[in-house]
């Protein structure tokens, strides 16, 4: 950890004209058994952009709720501007000239544009007038949005467009983004960081918290890296290779993965034909001829922006939906099974892991132990005339928790008090160690850091290898890039044809997602 | 069929469930499911009689029939919001204490009768040949329905303030993170429901019967709840339920004087039946009822750490 440290200062670049805007020193935070922050020094200059990195569980997300008055530190300083003083609530940080855009978006469904802007908004300006500085300071920095649309007929890129106009409203000193490109396309991206970039160069400071390491290479000036609630480094990544940060945030060396030759084996384990599904949510989107195959020991990866038809197609193949239709749209090894029930098509052998992590993979109040009965019962053997088979059900979960390397507190806790990422590590594991012949997984590592995330995109690959055929739905396309053989792009319900990752560029797929077909 | 006196005791009907309506309204919008409305009226109902048999005053009655429904609305606040019970189990104890409440105040005072509260004659508008009498020759609680649903219905759509506790009421998380207080509109609003709902037991008391039976809100506060679900939240088609329940209660009554041959049973059915029917289908959109329902009512509320 030393040895990190003495290097990445080399790293660092001091720009003497900025001057600090945000001083933190000493910042100490602990919940019951946790000490969330460990006495955290942060300084962030005028006009940098600056960024947060570190794993699940780091201690980002509540340094920056700190920062933005939703948590009191137990101990240290907060300087804004050269005076100390201590934030009680988010209005007051606001009123300081500190914005901030959260992962998870804090926006109101029901409402329009212009009411969710104004609800955040301290001067208490009317609607009319709100709507007036929503356009002017959205042509200011091109994130064009209609004030009086619906916030549930937005795209996400959209909705993160209304959580930083809101922010922009305010005139912010300080604008604080908690992971804004998870839901973004590239081209998204790319206007993202255009406007930041812009945004920065008319003085406003950006804590940017994010754990793609590239974004951070071409977009930071500065980086503090924490882990497990320290600072363990301060450096700049232009100065830095994305694999010697992300060694950083996790303190262990890091391996690439190999995605292995495949033999073009025939083996049609999934087939669907000409899919078409209504969906059951008036804010869904409707599948329509969705057609592709996986072979034996094949990864196909479904690229796309969030609501593009993701859930409907994930319940279509796990039977969450039943398809009512005349003829088979679905197959498993041949057999349709459009009218099977999930548990039906679990017991084919396939294996689903769904993007809700509650509520559809996981139960947030049953014990991990109860969790891992709910889909390995039938093909494990746990029940027995009737009856759980209370060991055998403790093996299993001890096999998962070690094998999948779950940080618990043991068998019984509570499942909704694991992290994102354990909790991934946990319904992943579940459904691996059952050896499916087909396993379909809706984003594998959304929200997990990079450590467990290589982990987990290993533990993929090795299923395949042993003649799994895989899916992958994500929408991180280096992921789909880094795994998949074969990709597709999901698009306002239509699948693109499959296509071959040798031959797929990011630009390629990028325009797909965006619904450009040809450029 | 003489319809003026027909038409005047419709408003009489449909004033207390537009009234204990009204206060739900705002309280589901903020997120609280208050099953309690029936309990809350009871305690108002008999509050508010006893205070006009001791005081002789009707004001006075009106105002303690309306605190001790915010008295009964605190009980159900302080559990729900700051113990953290459960909405549902709570708001029907909460009707239940209520009925046994107001039995064992009212015993004293069955069999009293009241001079029912004046009518506001409004200068020369109610000297009008009936349409003075049908618009402008009420007593003051029926024309405080209207104000406080119209009121309402401005508060939420067009005030900051409405915006903010529609907020609270869509998505608890969200308004927290942005900093406002959960809990302050919350208790807020479950209080003005207790308000209003004790506004409508003061009615039923004072000028619907001016007599105190036990149970005389017979259901009502269950139809005001209903009324606010199948009017997918919104203050006009409250206002349309609550008057178009008013009228079939009343006109199914004035059918079954005339002698028609149809069971009697089925027509004290019709104004639920229909109500219910016609609402749900003029309601049936499955957009708006998205924008209007407040997605996190009945949740409860833990403020993160």
């Amino acid at each position: 950890m030393s040895q990190n440290k003495a290097k990445s200062k080399i790293g660092q670049l001091d720009e003497p004209e900025l001057a600090p805007l945000l001083k933190l020193s000493g910042i100490t935070k602990s919940f019951p058994g946790i000490l969330a922050n460990d006495a955290i020094d942060l300084t962030v200059k005028q006009g940098e952009i600056h960024a947060l990195l570190g794993e699940n569980g780091a201690g980002k997300s509540t340094l920056v709720k700190i920062i933005y008055g939703l948590l009191k530190p137990d101990a240290g300083t907060f300087e804004w501007e050269e005076g100390a003083l201590s934030l009680s609530n988010p209005a007051q940080a606001r009123s300081l000239g500190i914005g901030m855009v959260f992962q998870h978006f804090s926006l109101f469904e029901a409402l329009t544009v212009c009411e969710n802007i104004a609800i955040a908004d301290d001067q208490k300006l009317n609607l009319k007038t709100i709507a007036l500085r929503i356009k002017e300071v959205s042509d200011n920095y091109g994130l064009p949005i209609d004030p009086d649309r619906y916030v549930h007929s937005l795209s996400v890129g959209e909705k993160q467009r209304i959580e930083i106009l809101r922010c922009l409203l305010q005139k912010p000193k300080l604008l604080i983004l908690d992971e804004p490109t998870s839901v973004l396309t590239p081209q998204e991206t790319l206007n993202l960081f255009a406007t930041l970039k812009n945004l920065a160069s008319s003085g406003c400071a950006i804590l940017y918290i994010s754990h793609k390491l590239a974004e951070v290479k071409s977009l930071c000036g500065t980086a503090t890296i924490l882990r497990n609630g320290a600072v363990v480094a301060t450096c700049n990544p232009k100065l830095e290779t994305a694999k010697t940060m992300a060694e950083l945030m996790i303190g262990a060396k890091l391996h690439n993965i190999k995605r292995p030759k495949k033999s073009g084996s025939h083996d049609n384990r999934v087939q669907i034909n000409k899919l078409n599904l209504k969906s059951n949510d008036p804010f869904g989107m409707d599948l329509e001829n969705i057609s592709f195959d996986i072979q034996k020991g094949e990864v196909v990866g479904i690229a796309g922006v969030a609501g593009n038809g993701q859930t409907e197609l994930m319940a279509a193949l796990s039977g969450e939906v039943i398809q009512t239709g005349s003829h088979e749209t679905i197959f498993f090894d041949g057999v349709g099974v459009s009218t099977m029930r999930v548990a039906e098509r679990r017991a084919m052998g396939a294996g689903f892991v769904p993007e809700e992590r509650y509520g559809h993979a996981a139960i947030k109040e049953m014990s991990l132990k109860d969790n891992a009965l709910l889909t390995t019962s039938q093909k494990l053997n746990l029940v027995k005339k009737g009856f759980l088979q209370s060991n055998e059900i403790c093996d299993l979960t001890h096999k998962i928790i070690s094998d999948f390397d779950v940080r618990t507190t043991g068998l019984e806790m509570e499942t909704g008090n694991l992290s994102g990422g354990n909790l991934q590590k946990f319904i992943l594991g579940r459904e691996i160690l059952q050896n499916p012949r087909i396993l379909i997984v809706s984003q594998p590592t959304w929200g997990v850091d990079a450590g467990a995330a290589v982990f987990l995109r290993k533990s993929l690959l090795d299923l395949a290898a042993r003649g799994c055929a895989i899916l992958i739905i994500s929408q991180d396309l280096d992921e789909i890039f880094e795994i998949c053989d074969r990709i597709a792009v999901l698009y306002q319900g239509t699948l693109s044809p499959l296509i071959n990752t040798e031959s797929a560029s990011v630009d390629q797929i990028g325009l797909l997602m965006g619904g450009k077909t040809t450029e | 069929m003489d319809l003026l006196p027909v038409a005047l005791t419709i408003i009489t009907a449909s004033t207390p469930l537009l009234l204990a309506a009204t206060g739900e309204l705002v309280t589901e919008k903020a997120g609280v499911l208050n099953l309690g409305v029936e309990g809350m009226m009871l305690v108002g109902a008999i509050a508010a009689f006893a205070a006009a048999v001791s005081t002789g005053s009707g004001l006075i009655a009106i105002l303690v029939g309306a605190f001790s429904g915010v008295a009964v609305a605190a009980i159900f606040a302080v559990l729900t919001l700051t113990c953290l019970a459960n909405q549902v189990a709570t708001g029907l104890a909460l009707t239940i204490f209520g009925v046994g409440l107001s039995a064992l105040v009212g015993s004293n005072f069955v069999g009293i009768s009241l001079e029912p509260l004046p009518q506001l004659n409004i200068g020369v508008l109610s000297t009008i040949p009936i349409l003075g009498d049908l618009l402008f020759g009420h007593d003051v609680l029926v024309y405080l329905s209207f104000l406080m649903i119209l009121l309402v219905g401005y508060f939420l759509s067009k005030t900051r303030s409405g915006l903010i506790l529609r907020a609270v009421g869509e998505s608890h998380d969200s308004a927290h993170a942005l900093g406002y207080s959960v809990l302050t509109v919350r208790y807020l609003a479950v209080l003005f429901g207790g308000f209003m709902s004790g506004l409508a037991g003061s009615y039923l008391s004072l000028v619907y019967t001016p007599l105190w039976a036990e149970n005389m809100t017979a259901g009502r506060g269950w139809i005001a709840l209903a009324l606010v679900v199948f009017g997918t939240w919104r203050a006009g088609r409250i206002a349309f339920g609550a008057y178009l329940f008013g009228a079939i209660t009343i006109l199914q009554l004035h059918v079954q004087g005339w002698g028609i041959n149809i069971a009697s049973q089925f027509m004290t059915m019709l104004p639920y039946l229909a109500t219910v029917i016609v609402l749900v289908f003029i309601s049936s959109d499955k957009m708006k009822i998205r924008i209007n329902a407040p997605q996190s009512i009945g949740k409860v509320f833990y403020p993160p750490r």
